[in-house]
């Protein structure tokens, strides 16, 4: 007989007897799960599925013939022909005996309704127990998260194993020993002052209701659960809410294929924005006569003197009256953005109401704000935006090369799986002007220059063909160009570029060894990359580093732009860019054009429209009158916010369509109260190219209307005769445009809540890993874009002499609209901070705390300083989300020419020590959560 | 009441890292490696320097070996001789009187110590009450800073702090110049010539019937061909965390023939095939510490062969690190939490590589058995049991002290031959046979033989031989109360059993009237359920009294 592989002996059966009756179970699988298999329960408490076992509690001791002690069921592998004993007299005393200590020391109030303790006690019949109790910790309840009752724990280290393996947090420890054994936060401190990040897998993990949502939420009883997808960011997290009287009141992790049941404290902790008093429930109108400016600030508590209420009827109508005047005078005086927080539904449906509604392609969102210079350089050289291998798959690679990217703030989720593979052994590149968390779980960590990416990247390009390790069979086969590429990479020699950017040349051909010679290497990036002047150029260097060295196609290897928003790779793929139909399929293409003409029955404009940025600038220009913006708020999110809110108020008229009076509503003539994510059905794809299904689970407040079903009646009154009943019906009529996602039935989504695309028949598994045997490209190869050393628009000079580095903070979310008005994560991060380094504070004599002022050409915001090593000398970093500090005031309108991206990552800015406190926008500022708690 | 955050923080979250005390942690570590085993031996260095562990130098040192600060925390607080010390607390005084409160030191009045020091010492003196620190046949002991204090009185411990005598006196020992001119180290010479062979050197072992003198009592020329049959590479642990209460023998001879146990290391190292070996010695024996330091510096530079790396590592103050496993766990710079097996650290060990691990005092006896032959090491022994044993005794009787004697000999033949008999006016009333661990018996147990396996029978083993005699003025429940405070003070507070369990029992034996029926529960649970030898073990003395010495406990 031929030798059996590790893995087949692994999946072998082994016949043993478990209770006088022969079972069969298998090597790789602990004696408590064949027992569960075949109906035997045995008790277990510091055992859970998806966690470690650790054997700690020794509630599920067991008795096995021939050995002297019992051994614990969860940790222990059966041997062919061993005889297990679960319900002897001898293992039943030790179980119930262990039940009974921990009982003892049980306090007499229940932080849960179900405690797994009790549960197993109440089973097994174990009575009062007979032992005094130990003298009980104090309740700790700093966080405004967690409820930590440790005279609940019984120190079976869930928890732990929860926030450091699992999440690889790394917070939670176990210390002092014996009884004084206690679960602490960092140096036993206060969970709320400690580095918690508040993912709240510690309390997912919880048996006992030691750690528990804030606020007794665990204790109500709850109407409903409904299982959707996280509204925060792209990874794309599946969750389940739990309601009750139309009041989400906590949320748990669904084992999703991006997720595995795994959160973080935005999708467990940031719902309740959608029960918050500011919530728009009636259409509002303009009152007559009052002015729009850009420095117009609106009370989104306090609205009336700017809005009046008005019927659905009157609303909508006087909506599409303003549109109408303007399309009849001029179709491309008309402009739209969608949103990528959307469902895919909602993206198709407003693209094609401008496309076909306004007469235009002048329709665009936020991509245009994150990747569209990844897109551009992707789409140029491999074909296709998309990620060509999903995050998870990082658990196959043996390099893993993340540049400019913050995932454990950014995309929390996916900042575990590239920290579980760091802990398994893979070699985790991170290069990035900050030094993020992820940089202590590297095994290189390479703090560049900013605005120095190609430098350091072609030096690597060139250190690979350097020392002859370019794929040359892949290169060969597989891709175009490539002596273009090597030509030019001769000018970037590691020992030149090395003062450039900051790393020295050694360090430079290391990883450029590690990545080109690894068995997998994978490279995964964010906005550090995109928003540049030179973004598509950073990406264009990515493309090379990946086709030079063939690693693409096989899992562990391939390039993964990290998404952002939740639905900005679906928004993307339904259409809403302004040189692209569904699917990609270009508006400069007149095949393309006829195909979409003779679908949607509709005369289409040849001409590609403009992109967000553009948009401004015309409006500004007086060339766009007229715009619908749905679910997007560029009031905030635009570079140049001055000359973005200037633009918007001299439109002759806008429809604003959200779920707050948002800043850019504040300039509406029309506002339209639409739903929240948890208010509807619809699908979204994640950054892995997963379409997945979010449920409706709560009632919308007052009159607000789906997004959908808003858009119709627009559509309608614009002369469109629509008749979608639901988002079903919207999907059905995409798979007929979208190739990628033809296979992918409604039934399907209903029935797995998440499709991998491509698709593209019915039944398909989906394709995790693309790219296998070739490009989708017209040739069917990658093709080699050279990329030159272009330098960031403005440099600081003696007037201006830091960088400004903007991005976003773990808590909030883009423009902060819905998580400052999220109890817990406002309670996190109140108020806006400027992030430095503390040697540079130290130099404008300003306290960590104090006020300070960041002055650009364009505008000047005063926040808070928070000293941080992290941030490199010379730059200062500042999250855009907070109203009253708007980043975007300062910002650079400059833009990447390819992917018409602005430079958000740089531009040159000075500080001074003092200046008024920021303003209150109204909300945010640590208010939220006192809503949260009355409504508890 | 919620405490609602309104203000921005000036810093991220959690407690950042101060720049002077990354200064000074940096300065102090100079070029030391950062790895994560170090990490006990670098939280040394900090409390070697400063007298305690601040959290701002914790901090700092967690940033330094790019740990996270909460695994840094759990390890400084799992050992007893690191003081953490947190913002707005008060540091304790720079100097530590630790007073054994052990079995024997119990016995000879280590409590009256306790009472009456701190009074007489001062603000200036921390007192505090110490696990067996490893010297019962001096007993009482008190430790000044580093200055074991033997027979102590307040008056001796008094004069030791006076004259700032912190340090622990040189023994006199056989040094390595010494050693060799004995014909030292001509045995592991030889082997690496191709003089001996691997097969007959342990096939040496196996014929003398040596056993692990730990207390597991694993034959050890077994253990060596268990571990050369293991894939390379292979490692190598010494445990010289000898902490079980009573036991003394470890110290004694490295006190005075050091290269004799190194010798018998790379002997074994040789014969199981190991590249690298690891020694992990208690912190209680600062003396055997430079001693060791010492010799080896002169080992490694006047080799009398080609020398595998050997590692010195610390303990910090945890009985549970003499655990092979939890040993383990500690050299790789973690709490001393034992594994559970299997897998064997034969075969998964020391960062995961299969690994020979032995008590020192094994290998201590390797030259003398190749040497002499199996057969004159078989041929001592009494009641039919065979080979020598290395008897720690202390408690009531004249000549306390390492007495090597047959294995098999009786306690009261050990008492009469060897240790000069009772003391005056004391009557053999009960005797730990194996430490804390080993049980009670009474004096009518007196003839059964000492020896692996004699003592199964009546609920008690031999473990290290360490031998405890009480005499008609002790009482066995009292002894037995010492022990299980002992335990519960040791559990690593892994297990369920143990941590609890050894809590729950203390508390029902301070009763004058034991709950005998729960406490025999409980002992089975824990006997059963609990993950290492401690908990498995501590019901040992409490089912011992219930069984022989019932009338103390009604």
């Amino acid at each position: 007989m031929d030798r059996a592989s590790t893995r087949q002996q692994a999946t072998m059966p082994v016949e043993f007897r478990l209770n006088g009756k022969t079972v069969v179970g298998r090597p790789d699988e602990t004696i408590i799960e064949t027992a569960k298999r075949h109906g035997v329960e045995i008790p277990h408490l510091c055992y859970a599925p998806g966690l470690r076992p650790d054997g700690n509690c020794r509630a599920c001791v067991v008795e096995i013939k021939g050995e002297r002690a019992l051994a614990p069921s969860c940790c222990r592998y059966p041997k062919e022909g061993m005889e297990v004993t679960s319900d002897s007299a001898r293992a039943r005393l030790s179980q119930k005996m262990v039940l009974e200590l921990l009982l003892a020391d049980m306090p007499e109030k229940h932080y849960r309704k179900d405690s797994e303790l009790d549960a197993w006690a109440r089973k097994l019949e174990v009575g009062l127990p007979r032992f005094a109790s130990r003298h009980q910790p104090r309740a700790d309840l700093s966080h405004p998260a967690i409820a930590v009752n440790l005279d609940a724990c019984i120190q079976c280290t869930r928890c732990l194993r929860a926030c450091r393996e699992e999440q690889v947090n790394d917070v939670i420890g176990y210390a002092w020993r014996g009884e004084h054994a206690k679960i602490v936060f960092d140096f036993d401190d206060p969970m709320g002052a400690s580095t918690c990040v508040a993912c709240g897998e510690c309390v997912q993990a919880c048996p006992t209701g030691a750690l528990m949502p804030a606020r007794d939420a665990g204790l109500q009883q709850i109407d409903k659960t409904v299982d959707s997808v996280c509204p925060f960011c792209g990874v794309g997290c599946l969750l389940t809410y739990h309601v009750k009287d139309n009041v989400i009141r906590f949320v748990t992790g669904k084992d999703g294929p991006s997720n595995h049941g795994r959160l973080c404290v935005k999708g467990r902790y940031g719902f309740d924005y959608a029960h918050h008093p500011h919530r728009l429930t009636k259409p509002l109108i303009r009152k007559p006569g009052v002015a729009k400016s850009a420095d117009l600030r609106v009370d989104p508590g306090n609205w009336r003197d700017v809005f009046r209420e008005a019927s659905w009827e009157e609303a909508l109508d006087l909506a599409a009256q303003g549109l109408r005047r303007v399309r009849e005078r001029d179709k491309a005086a008309l402009a739209g953005f969608g949103s990528a927080k959307g469902s895919n539904e909602e993206a198709y449906l407003f693209q094609k109401l401008v496309r076909t509604g306004f007469g235009t392609n002048n329709v665009d969102h936020c991509t245009r704000l994150c990747h569209a210079s990844s897109v551009a350089a992707l789409l140029e050289g491999i074909g296709s935006g998309a990620v060509s291998n999903q995050v998870n798959d990082v658990a196959h690679s043996e390099v893993i090369f993340l540049i400019g990217a913050n995932p454990t703030s950014n995309h929390p989720v996916a900042a575990t799986w590239l920290k579980n593979a760091a802990r398994r052994g893979a070699k985790l590149i991170v290069a990035d002007p900050r030094r993020t968390d992820l940089a202590r779980h590297a095994t290189h960590f390479l703090q560049f220059h900013p605005d120095t990416d190609v430098a350091l990247l072609n030096a690597m390009i060139h250190a690979i063909i350097d020392e002859g390790l370019v794929n040359e069979a892949f290169i060969r086969d597989r891709t175009s160009g490539y002596d273009a590429l090597a030509e030019n990479a001769k000018d970037f020699p590691p020992e030149k570029m090395a003062p450039i950017c900051g790393i020295p040349a050694d360090t430079i051909r290391q990883v450029a060894r590690l990545y080109a010679s690894s068995r997998a290497s994978i490279i995964l990036w964010g906005m550090g990359i995109s928003q540049h002047v030179h973004g598509t150029d950073n990406a264009r260097c990515l493309i090379a580093l990946t086709l030079m060295t063939g690693q693409v196609g096989r899992p562990g290897t391939g390039l993964h732009p990290l998404r952002g928003q939740n639905n900005v790779q679906g928004a993307s793929d339904s259409g809403l860019i302004p040189m692209m139909y569904p699917d990609y399929q270009r508006v400069a293409t007149p095949e393309a054009k006829a195909r979409f003409e003779r679908f949607w029955g509709a005369e289409l404009d040849p001409k590609p429209g403009l992109t967000v940025v553009e948009i401004m600038n015309a409006a500004y220009d007086g060339k766009i009158r007229g715009m619908y913006i749905m679910g997007e708020n560029p009031a905030m999110s635009d570079p140049d916010l001055e000359h973005a809110r200037a633009a918007m108020a001299k439109l002759e008229h806008l429809v604003v369509q959200d779920i707050f009076l948002t800043e850019t509503a504040c300039l509406a003539d029309v506002v339209l109260p639409a739903t929240a994510w948890p208010e509807k059905d619809g699908t979204v794809t994640n950054t892995d190219r997963m379409v997945q299904l979010g449920r409706k689970a709560l009632e919308a407040p007052g009159e607000a209307q789906p997004d959908l079903w808003i858009i119709q009646e627009l559509a309608r009154r614009l002369g469109l005769e629509w008749r979608y009943a639901g988002p079903r019906d919207v999907w059905d009529e995409m798979r007929g445009c979208m190739d990628s996602i033809r296979g992918i039935t409604w039934e399907r989504l209903e029935r797995d809540s998440s499709v991998t695309y491509p698709c593209e028949n019915e039944g398909d598994p989906g394709q995790p890993v693309v790219f296998q045997t070739h490009f989708p490209t017209a040739t069917g190869r990658g093709k080699f874009v050279p990329a030159d050393l272009i330098r960031a628009a403005e440099r600081p000079d003696k007037d201006f002499p830091m960088v400004l580095i903007t991005g976003r903070q773990l808590e909030h979310w883009h423009t902060g609209a819905m998580t400052r008005r999220s109890g817990v994560l406002d309670a996190i991060e109140p108020e806006p901070v400027v992030s430095m380094h503390p040697l540079d504070l130290a130099a404008l004599k300003a306290r960590p705390g104090e006020v300070v002022t960041v002055e650009s050409r364009r505008g000047r915001i005063s926040l808070y300083a928070r000293a941080d090593e992290g941030t490199p000398r010379g730059a200062v970093f500042i999250p855009f989300a907070f109203q009253e500090a708007a980043a975007n005031l300062l910002t650079n309108p400059v833009l990447d020419p390819f992917g018409k991206i602005p430079e958000f990552k740089y531009c040159a800015v000075r500080v001074t020590r003092g200046g008024a406190r920021p303003a209150d926008p109204g909300y945010g500022k640590g208010r939220s959560l006192a809503l949260t708690s009355a409504r508890a | 009441m919620l405490r609602i955050v309104k203000k921005a923080r000036g810093t991220p979250k959690g407690r950042g890292v101060e720049p002077q005390a990354l200064q000074e942690v940096r300065a102090l570590l100079g070029t030391a490696p950062r790895r994560r085993d170090l990490l006990i031996e670098h939280l040394h260095r900090l409390q070697d320097r400063f007298g305690h562990l601040s959290a701002a130098r914790l901090a700092a040192l967690a940033q330094e070996m790019r740990l996270s600060m909460t695994e840094v925390f759990e390890v400084a607080t799992f050992y007893h001789h690191f003081d953490v010390v947190k913002e707005g607390e008060a540091a304790p005084p720079a100097l530590t009187v630790r007073v054994c409160d052990s079995i024997a030191c119990e016995l000879a009045g280590a409590q009256a110590l306790l009472r009456r020091l701190p009074a007489i010492l001062g603000k200036e003196v921390r007192v505090v009450a110490a696990p067996c620190v490893g010297r019962c046949e001096a007993a009482p002991c008190a430790v000044v800073h580093q200055n074991p204090v033997g027979n102590a009185t307040v008056e001796k411990v008094r004069a030791a702090v006076q004259a700032k005598k912190l340090g622990c006196a040189e023994p006199a020992y056989l040094d390595y110049v010494a050693y060799r001119k004995a014909g030292g180290y001509r045995l592991i010479a030889d082997c690496l010539a191709g003089k001996r062979s691997r097969d007959e050197i342990t096939q040496a072992m196996e014929d003398s019937g040596l056993r692990g003198l730990g207390g597991a009592g694993f034959p050890a020329g077994r253990k060596w061909r268990i571990v050369a049959a293991e894939p390379a590479p292979r490692l190598m642990a010494v445990n010289i965390d000898e902490g079980e209460p009573g036991t003394f023998k470890d110290r004694w001879y490295l006190e005075r023939d050091p290269h004799r146990f190194l010798e018998g290391m790379l002997v074994a190292a040789w014969c199981a095939g190991v590249g690298e070996i690891y020694i992990y010695l208690r912190d209680e024996y600062a003396g055997c510490r430079a001693v060791l330091e010492r010799e080896l510096a002169k080992l490694r530079k006047n080799p009398p062969c080609a020398l595998p790396p050997i590692h010195l590592r610390r303990g910090a103050g945890a009985y549970i690190c003499g655990e092979e496993s939890a040993m383990i766990e500690s050299i790789e710079g973690k709490r001393g939490m034992p594994r559970l097996r299997p897998p064997y650290v034969a075969q998964v060990g020391l960062f995961g590589y299969p690994t020979l691990e032995h008590n020192m005092e094994t290998v201590y006896w390797v030259r003398e058995i190749v040497q002499r032959g199996a057969d004159w090491f078989a041929s001592h022994g009494r009641h039919g049991r065979k080979g020598l044993r290395s008897f720690s005794v202390s408690g009531r009787v004249k000549k306390p002290g390492v007495h090597l004697a047959p294995a098999g000999i009786t306690v009261r033949e050990l008492i009469d031959e060897y240790c000069g008999g009772m003391q005056e006016g004391h009557e053999f009333y009960a005797y730990l046979p194996g430490g804390a661990s080993g049980g009670i018996l009474p004096a009518s147990k007196g003839d059964v033989p000492l020896d692996f396996d004699t003592l199964q029978p009546h609920g008690c083993f031999i473990g290290s031989a360490a031998v405890v005699i009480l005499s008609q003025r002790d009482k066995a429940a009292a002894a037995a109360k010492n022990l299980m405070r002992f335990f519960k003070d040791e559990s690593c507070g892994q297990c369920t059993p143990c941590r609890v369990g050894t809590a729950k029992a203390l508390d029902l034996m301070q009763h004058k009237s034991w709950n005998q029926p729960l406490l025999e529960e409980l002992s089975q649970a824990m006997m059963d359920a609990s993950i290492c030898g401690l908990g498995q073990a501590a019901p040992n003395p409490v089912q011992c009294v219930m069984k022989y010495f019932p009338h103390e406990v009604q």
